[in-house]
């Protein structure tokens, strides 16, 4: 009996000493719920501009309409990019600091070859939709925008589900299947997107923070 | 079964560090010594063990001015961890 408690430790041992080497794990799921609850406040002003300057009928023409007949800069210098900008620092600011807070519980060095894997791997497919979205803003496409953050982002999660806790691809999966849609919904954007990033997130973030960290009680 | 069961992995140490080399192309020292969490010395008396065994094989290098050695799992150390692998498996397996 004693040498088979020692070999079922010794195999649990073999799969944490697997995993901790070749992905990154210490992905808080809190992250996941303060990304979101930033992306729902973001959502929310993005909202109150739209409205303020047109009523929610006028939503989907602000979009398709009023962004159009402006230039570039004038977009960039817009409320609402600055406050997409805002959500996104937000965000990121959260998301890193409750993984730095679990990396440090969990003794696993934050900035090791395994986070630095992930990042290179997110960073791959987010660049290249980011350059991409940003050529379609110059061409006054504004409507596919918000498609487009999904569907890269999905992208993105899909491959750091390679390179960090699995379950990420089924996030990934979720905001690939929404920005898809959106695109039969164009100026419907704003909602996709806080239904994406905001829900989607909590979801994600809630789940993994009860698989994950709960039980754990040191 | 016991005798498939292979001493040289009795240590935690040295079954973390073969684990890690198993699902990596190769490993530097340092990696190795946060993963595991012990002193230089404790890490490399370990890796000598493994070494002398011909179960890893070490690769020393440059970054910058810097030196990096790496290290990589070897054939026979595949061969042999698969093997206890399997000896661990068979002895859960025994329980029912």
């Amino acid at each position: 009996m004693d040498t088979q408690q020692q070999s079922l430790a010794d195999l649990q041992h073999i799969k944490t000493m697997m995993e901790r080497s070749s992905r990154f794990i210490s992905l808080s799921g809190l992250s996941g719920i303060a990304a979101g609850i930033c992306a729902l406040v973001g959502a929310w002003f993005a909202n109150n501009v739209i409205v303020d300057s047109g009523g929610p009928s006028a939503y989907r023409a602000v979009v398709n309409r009023t962004f159009r007949a402006e230039s570039l800069q004038d977009f960039m210098g817009h409320r609402l990019f600055q406050i997409a900008a805002f959500t996104f620092c937000a965000a990121l600011c959260l998301a890193f600091l409750f993984t730095y807070l679990r990396s440090k519980k969990d003794k696993i060095p934050m900035w090791g070859a395994t986070a630095q894997r992930l990042t290179i791997n997110v960073a791959i497919p987010m660049a290249a939709g980011g350059i991409y979205l940003f050529k379609q803003m110059q061409f006054g496409n504004y409507g596919l925008i918000a498609p487009g953050c999904l569907i890269f982002y999905g992208l993105a999660l899909v491959n750091a589900g390679k390179y960090t806790l699995g379950e990420i691809r089924y996030l990934g999966y979720c905001q690939l299947l929404l920005g898809v849609i959106n695109c039969w919904f164009v100026g419907y954007g704003l909602y996709f997107w806080a239904m994406g990033f905001g829900v989607l997130h909590i979801i994600y973030g809630t789940v993994m923070w009860y698989r994950y960290e709960k039980s754990k009680p040191e | 079964m016991i005798e498939n069961l292979n001493k040289i992995f009795d240590s935690r140490i040295r079954l973390g560090i073969m684990s890690a080399l198993m699902v990596n192309t190769d490993i530097s020292f340092n990696e190795l010594k946060e993963l595991l969490n012990i002193t230089d010395g404790n890490l490399a008396s370990h890796l000598k063990t493994l070494e002398e065994n011909d179960y890893v094989k070490i690769h020393k290098g440059f970054i910058g001015k810097k030196t990096n050695t790496t290290y990589a799992v070897t054939k026979a150390g595949e061969k042999a961890f698969k093997i206890h692998l399997t000896a661990l498996e068979k002895m859960i397996g025994s329980i029912k």
